[in-house]
């Protein structure tokens, strides 16, 4: 399981590609689906890489995206994860 | 994958009215970034937020007052420090913050903001630097690089631009500094410590206007000048702000420049008047009920 995950509002995007650009592990990638204003939202490449650290939340100018991390359902018993 | 539903919630939302977005602003547009480090730093805080207030001026930075869900004062173009002392003023006990553009503050209210620098009052001033007005058609400002394109100088412009660190470092204010809108991490945590001191504290974020400037100088989209500040911009904390003047294609110097602490207009006024002052009496805390009264 990744650490964390993104979640885009797709409908407020206007597809500026801050968050593509800036993303430290190269998670997203602008989609060639459009939405309802015409512009291209993100969506995810790597999945598995997200850390969750919410820096496209950050960058975002219209509040269309934000990074979570996702809640460690165990305590791993070995040191690798 | 986790096949369960997480409930997810972007703390920024709390802060924002959601019937007000989506924003006016363009594609590339770097003011919605900083409203998000401003309200990282808001949210981080232990501050109330019934007490603090957000004033801005016109133009497109003058929206986020509009945008923002705090108590807000869209003012007319270039009083925005005026219209934010008087609410200090009135009531002290507020924490004013004015959200603002710089043909906004150094332009048109230019003298404001030099005077409110000089007598301290106790403001926390943002601008965002897109170095030209937007929203108006994309004319020249007083922070228009030399020799730029604008709707105004479509031959370039003859004069240079101003260096805003310093001449508010000039008139008096206790904290300035200047990030650009790509460093979103550095500007929470100075907004968040300028939240907290008291005094004049400015702030200047430089932010790309791929509508107006970018396109008028061929210098792209908004990313590219995002990626041209990662490129160009320099941390240098405690530079003398003399030497941060911006050149075209030249190194941008950002960093916290000038940190120290002066007497702030309502201390010395309280001083001087000494036992002739009285404060305002307090008033009635208003109860906010929901639904309706019993009149309607």
């Amino acid at each position: 399981m990744p650490k964390g995950s993104v979640a885009i509002t797709t409908e407020r995007c206007k597809g500026c590609g801050f968050c593509v650009e800036f993303c430290p592990t190269h998670v997203l990638e602008l989609s060639s689906a459009f939405n309802a204003k015409g512009y291209h939202p993100p969506h995810m490449i790597n999945a598995e890489k997200c850390s969750g650290c919410n820096l496209c939340g950050m960058y975002c100018p219209d509040f269309a995206i934000f990074g979570y991390r996702n809640p460690v359902d165990k305590p791993q018993k070995g040191t690798h994860s | 994958m986790s096949t369960t539903e997480l409930h997810v919630h972007n703390p920024v939302e709390d802060l924002l009215r959601q019937d007000r977005i989506p924003t006016i602003w363009c594609p590339g547009c770097g003011i919605g970034t900083t409203v998000n480090s401003f309200a990282h730093a808001l949210l981080g805080q232990d501050i109330d937020l019934k007490k603090t207030a957000i004033v801005s001026g016109i133009g497109c930075s003058g929206r986020v007052s509009g945008y923002m869900n705090l108590d807000s004062f869209h003012t007319t173009h270039g009083r925005a420090i005026p219209f934010a002392t008087g609410l200090k003023l009135a009531n002290p006990e507020l924490n004013v913050i004015v959200y603002s553009g710089d043909g906004d503050l150094t332009s048109i209210g230019g003298n404001h903001l030099l005077h409110a620098a000089r007598r301290n009052m106790d403001l926390m001033v943002v601008c965002v630097n897109n170095m030209i007005y937007a929203m108006t058609g994309g004319q020249a400002a007083a922070t228009t690089p030399g020799a730029a394109n604008s709707t105004t100088t479509p031959y370039g412009a003859f004069e240079p631009e101003l260096n805003i660190p310093q001449i508010v470092d000039a008139a008096g204010a206790c904290f300035v500094a200047r990030w650009t809108a790509f460093h979103v991490m550095q500007l929470e945590r100075t907004m968040a410590k300028a939240l907290k001191k008291k005094g004049f504290r400015f702030i200047e974020i430089l932010s790309p206007c791929p509508t107006y400037f970018q396109r008028k100088n061929n210098m792209g989209d908004g990313l590219a000048a995002m990626v041209d500040y990662k490129k160009r911009s320099k941390i240098k904390n405690g530079c003398p702000t003399w030497e941060t003047v911006l050149e075209p294609g030249g190194e941008i110097i950002v960093g916290e420049f000038v940190d120290r602490e002066r007497e702030d207009y309502l201390t010395r006024m309280r001083r001087q008047l000494g036992s002739n002052y009285t404060e305002f009496p307090p008033q009635m805390e208003e109860h906010e009920s929901e639904g309706c009264s019993k009149e309607c």
